[in-house]
């Protein structure tokens, strides 16, 4: 195995693009899990923790632009103010140790059904900044996440951040359902972004990808204020699109009554403040 | 490959590592530093917990070259002398928090990190920072009370 550890961003797309095999590494929490079970061996590991512009985040277009390299940790502590649903997230994320390793780009990266960033990505719109030697794109994350642990990065490609819009007024909600506080990966999990006429949706770990639910927000864009019918309306509708399976962590008929409970819930919350 | 970094404040240079082993498995096999437990290799447990550039990290988790130029503390080096214990370590013993002693060093170091960032720390705030440090014996119980014995002390 080789390990490479570029110290520039340019000569890591350039180690990216002449080892197409590499496995790139930032906090290791999904990656190391891999090595230490020999379930993967990669002929080598691309070290992107020299990289200093990946640890870097700023305010950017009308929004926040993260580098990958941000840990859960500096999401909640330096952006929990300006980002709250992604920060909520963050904060539900492992334990204090993995928070402080794991990034926003490696779970981009790993693109897992349950991983529990991408639901307030999706819900607020967030575009994933993908580079190549040849360039850069960027990706609406819808368009990132292509199936379950798997996303649109071409083999020369690294993620370099990812980009949330800033919308005025916006009440952000995250919640999640696991067998109890800490160190559990999603039942299944919610996030809501409601902004002056804009209603953004998404579920997490109830389908091969993270869903986001339209037609509940098309529903909950023409509410003037709360009910509790609307609020059950708004959890039917979340309900019916997701796409549940039965597995060890739950039946499929569970997830979807405890998304339509997430779903009434964090609409009163960012409805009623 | 070679690692070279710092560990407990010592300059050291380790020589012929596989390019996938873990901080961990350097820290044990290759350093004779054993302070940190291997229980599951997958940040599940927390008693590989150590210091990596002051944050507090999983070693399990750290590939080996990960750490080259890094500064690493373990529990070894929290005591500051040979025959004398650092303050949370006192408090874990005087509290009976340590039954088979396994997840104790992890403990130690993730109660390191919690009283350093927050000296006074709520029963919340403790059971929040030590969530990802299983124990099998005590029923942490005995190691909430170490913790507000060291935060006392
Ligand atoms: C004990 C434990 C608890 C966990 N709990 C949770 C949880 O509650 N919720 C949750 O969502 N996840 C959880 N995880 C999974 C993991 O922590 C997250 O997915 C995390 O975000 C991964 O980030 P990382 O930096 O450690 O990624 P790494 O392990 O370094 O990489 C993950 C993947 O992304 C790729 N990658 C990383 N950076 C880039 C980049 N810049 N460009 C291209 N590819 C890249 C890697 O090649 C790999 O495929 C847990 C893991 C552990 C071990
Ligand atoms: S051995 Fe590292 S967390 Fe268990
Ligand atoms: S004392 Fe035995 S595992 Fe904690």
């Amino acid at each position: 195995m080789e390990f490479l550890q570029p110290p520039t961003w340019r000569e890591a797309l350039e180690a990216r693009a002449a080892h197409p095999d590499a496995l790139p590494i930032w906090g290791g929490t999904d990656v190391m899990v891999e090595l230490n079970f020999a379930r993967k061996r990669p002929p080598a590991l691309l070290d992107l923790t020299r990289v200093s512009e990946l640890s870097r985040w700023d305010v950017e277009d009308g929004g926040v632009r993260i580098g990958a390299g941000v840990s859960y940790t500096r999401v909640i502590d330096e952006l929990g103010d300006r980002l709250p649903g992604l920060a909520m997230a963050s904060r539900t994320v492992g334990s204090p140790q993995i928070r402080n390793r794991g990034t926003i780009g490696g779970n981009l990266g790993s693109s897992s059904p349950a991983g529990d960033a991408l639901p307030p990505l999706f819900a607020t719109g967030a575009f994933v900044d993908v580079a190549s030697a040849r360039g850069e794109r960027r990706v609406p994350v819808e368009e990132f996440v292509v199936g379950p642990k798997r996303n649109a990065l071409a083999d020369d490609e690294l993620i370099a951040g990812v980009w949330l819009p800033l919308r005025a007024g916006s009440a952000q909600q995250f919640a999640k359902v696991g067998t109890r506080n800490a160190m559990v990966i999603a039942v299944c999990s919610f996030a809501l972004d409601v902004s002056d006429g804009r209603v953004g949706t998404c579920i997490g770990s109830a389908g091969p990808t993270p869903i986001r639910a339209r037609e509940a927000e098309a529903f909950a864009e023409g509410l003037d204020s709360w009910s509790e019918d609307a609020g059950r309306e708004f959890g039917d509708l979340v309900a019916m699109a997701a796409s549940p399976i039965d597995d060890v962590r739950g039946t499929a008929a569970y997830r979807r009554h405890a998304l339509s409970v997430l779903a009434r819930r964090t609409l009163k919350w960012a409805l009623c403040g | 490959m070679r690692l070279t970094c710092t560990i407990n404040g010592e300059p050291r240079e380790v020589d012929g590592l596989w390019e996938g082993e873990s901080l961990l498995y350097v820290l044990r096999e290759r350093l004779a530093l054993p302070g940190s437990k291997n229980a599951c290799e997958q940040g599940e447990c927390g008693s590989c917990s150590v210091y990596l550039d002051g944050v507090l990290v999983c070693s399990c988790l750290v590939a080996a070259g990960q750490a080259e130029g890094r500064e690493v503390v373990t529990v070894e080096g929290l005591a500051p002398s040979e025959d004398e214990l650092h303050p949370v370590q006192t408090a874990f013993v005087e509290a009976g928090a340590v039954q088979c002693g396994f997840c104790t060093p992890g403990l130690i170091v993730a109660t390191h990190d919690l009283l350093a960032r927050v000296p006074n720390p709520t029963d919340a705030e403790i059971r929040e920072a030590l969530a990802g440090n299983l124990c099998r014996c005590t029923g942490y119980e005995k190691i909430l009370d170490a913790v507000r014995l060291a935060a006392a002390s």
